[in-house]
């Protein structure tokens, strides 16, 4: 480390807190999902990185097609995208909710093992009509530079978009369960549903969309993900894990959990990227969340709760 | 009642009375009739040799059934116990393999080759006590038992149970299976360790050695199947069952929940170790692909496929899914994902019982109804109408099938 100056050490410190935070963005937007599925509605949804992958590849898509008759759009199609990931995913999340999850409610563990032969279907869905090779959508000019605030830092603009798309739907997810109706009715089905069911909300309705707009979430981290990767059938089931391990971590039932969960994990893994191998990095870190969770067993922000 | 239908009845009916009254001794022979006899006598050592690396995966399936089927507690890291063990035995015969004549070409001979090859100049001190064969056998069972002791008393302990638990276990398996392939020089990384040959000068690679390997997985694994069938018959069986519908009453019984699920996955765990160590000597390598997340998934399919509180289901439900899996990803890979993502859904959906939920359902009502058959034409003879024995029906099936 002596042949670097402080300066440097600074500027390196800078951008490898900025790669944890695209990284962040990205775990964030799924674990926002799942926490609703999982922590609300207490559904193990192992598909639930395919409904990324199904973001991403719509978002491929639609940057194929622009760059082929819509020219016009080359620009644009990305905020585009975000919008149709969105929908195309909650929909298809309508639809398993439909046929498959609202059966399984009562058997957490069942959830578990139906969704993930969900997610290997899926996952062959995806390998039979896009192939096995990874693809990557074609990124807008205005998205491919970088901002230096310094000589020496450099930060990449399609970050900074994942960064602020990552903030609108957080923000959203708020305002939706905490200043809306609909998120009292959410609410108040997770914490009572029979109650709720008494005081005339269809809790049955409430269900489906939920969860289907846990889906639409990850759609949208799909889509903010072509941004920083290349997408292959099983890039979602890569982050699964780390997803899952966010919300529990976080407190199932509390979304600031959530999001303070999802940070120290992108945080940590980037910053200890830098001083050791990736591997070992990815080691640690998860084995810190592990030993923190023998701690604090039901997260860092449990809310306690009479069951 | 009875005493009359078995004196009037054939030897056939006498049979299937006997196999009806003992009805777990029965399904005993049955298996042990066919992994003992009906396998090795109809197919040859190459096929032979697969049912032998199946019949290992089916060790974790058994553990399986007794820490999730009884126990309620789903765990997606059996692979982990699975590669421990596995590894334990792999880095014995490593050792073995790599004695100085045959590794002088390397730049330290008497180490294994992927050491060599990653610079390393000694033997790492976690690979000494695997030079002996009797500490490679203690601790093929003793290092998993350890982990899953730890495991589950920080998680037990602390009353994290069911969804949690999985996760965790999830998250134990995608760290030693990140921690295999990073760490090349002291692991053999991705590829796992090859080129195993001998154990103890006994060439395992041999036709001989795999029948006498088959044989001896065979055995322990129905020593297992009894021992574990014989366990769950007892006090501890019953209480994992209550445990699992209802853990609060358990525990205001003044019984100790959190000793009594330790107890099923330390247990589950050194079966899984004990099928890893078996598939390392009969497959003779061993890699972090049957250490990490998505074997230990499919692992949970074969006991479920079997029927999660079946400890003869596992075994069924182990060949059956992996017999599968080779049949069709040899004639139609692309349909294979789709077949076992179908297989999920469809047992947790529409058949939560497995195998064993449809015998109990289906090939007894027949077994009964042959019985009442063989009885009939027996009993024409003699004008007197016999009734099946209504009582045993019901006494096997009402504990299980109450899910």
């Amino acid at each position: 480390m002596d042949s670097l100056s402080m300066s440097e050490l600074w500027a390196i410190f800078v951008m490898q807190s900025f790669n944890g935070l695209s990284s962040f963005s990205v775990l964030l937007l799924m674990a926002l999902g799942l926490a609703i599925i999982f922590g609300q509605m207490g559904v193990i949804n192992m598909a639930h990185g395919e409904f990324l992958t199904i973001g991403a590849y719509t978002t491929f898509v639609l940057s194929e097609v622009s760059q082929r008759w819509m020219p016009w759009m080359q620009g644009s199609y990305f905020i585009l995208a975000v919008v149709v990931s969105f929908f195309i995913a909650a929909s298809v999340g309508l639809l398993v909710e439909h046929l498959m999850i609202r059966h399984l409610y009562r058997r957490p563990l069942d959830t578990l093992l139906a969704t993930w032969g969900l997610s290997l279907i899926m996952q062959q869905v995806f390998r039979s009509v896009f192939g096995a090779k990874e693809v990557s959508a074609t990124l807008p000019d205005w998205l491919m530079g970088s901002v230096q605030p310094t000589e020496s830092i450099d930060i990449p603009i399609n970050g900074l978009l994942v960064m602020g798309l990552t903030l609108l739907m957080t923000a959203g997810v708020f305002v939706g369960l905490f200043k809306t109706r609909w998120g009292v009715w959410v609410r108040a089905t997770t914490q009572n549903r029979v109650m709720a069911g008494a005081a005339g909300i269809n809790t049955r309705r409430i269900d489906k969309y939920t969860f289907a707009l846990g889906c639409g979430l990850a759609g949208v981290a799909g889509a903010a993900f072509t941004t920083i990767g290349s997408t292959g059938p099983t890039s979602g089931s890569l982050y699964i894990v780390d997803t899952f391990l966010v919300v529990v971590f976080g407190g199932a039932e509390s979304l600031v959990g959530t999001i303070a969960s999802a940070f120290s994990i992108a945080q940590a893994q980037s910053t200890s990227e830098f001083f050791l191998t990736g591997s070992t990095a990815k080691v640690l870190t998860l084995l810190a969340v592990i030993l923190i969770l023998m701690l604090r067993p039901h997260g860092l922000f449990s809310i306690r709760v009479r069951r | 009642m009875s005493s009359e239908t078995k004196t009037n009845a054939s030897p056939l009916g006498k049979l299937l009375a006997f196999a009806q009254a003992n009805r777990e001794l029965t399904s005993f022979l049955v298996l042990s009739a066919l992994l003992l006899v009906l396998f090795p006598l109809t197919m040859g050592i190459f096929r032979l040799n697969l049912v032998g690396k199946y019949l290992t995966y089916a060790f974790v399936a058994l553990g399986l059934v007794i820490c999730w089927g009884y126990g309620g507690i789903l765990s997606l890291g059996q692979g982990v116990f699975f590669g421990l063990g596995g590894y334990c035995m792999a880095m014995f015969l490593k050792l073995e393999a790599s004695d100085p004549q045959s590794t002088s070409i390397q730049s330290t001979p008497g180490i294994p080759d992927f050491m060599d090859w990653n610079q390393l100049t000694a033997l790492p001190g976690f690979w000494k006590p695997f030079q002996s064969l009797w500490a490679t056998f203690i601790a093929v069972p003793l290092i998993p038992a350890l982990l899953a002791l730890l495991v589950s008393v920080a998680m037990f302990k602390r009353r994290v149970g069911g969804v949690y638990f999985a996760i965790i276990t999830q998250a134990v398996a995608a760290i030693l299976s990140i921690l295999i392939i990073g760490q090349q020089g002291y692991t053999g990384g991705v590829n796992g360790i090859t080129d195993l040959k001998t154990l103890k000068g006994w060439d395992i690679r041999s036709d001989s050695a795999k029948y006498i390997l088959y044989f001896a997985n065979a055995f322990l694994l129905l020593a297992g199947v009894w021992v574990s069938s014989r366990m769950l018959k007892s006090k501890v069986g019953r209480l994992l069952l209550a445990m699992r519908d209802r853990e609060d009453r358990v525990r205001f019984s003044g019984y100790d929940v959190a000793n009594l699920k330790t107890f099923a996955f330390v247990f589950a765990a050194v079966l899984s170790a004990i099928g890893g160590a078996m598939f390392t000597l009969q497959v003779g390598f061993m890699s972090p692909s049957f250490v990490g997340i998505v074997p230990s998934i499919e692992m949970v399919i074969c006991a479920a496929v079997g029927g999660r509180d079946s400890v003869f289901g596992a075994v069924y439900g182990t060949l059956l899914v992996n017999f599968g899996k080779t049949f069709f990803s040899e004639i139609f890979p692309e349909l294979w994902l789709f077949m076992i993502g179908a297989l999920f859904i469809g047992v947790v959906m529409v058949f939560p019982n497995g195998l064993a939920g449809l015998n109990r359902q289906k090939v007894m009502g027949a077994w009964e109804g042959l019985r009442t058959l063989v009885s009939k034409v027996r009993g024409r003879n003699k004008g007197t109408p016999l009734l099946p024995d209504g009582s045993a029906v019901a006494g096997g099936a009402t504990l299980k099938n109450d899910l």
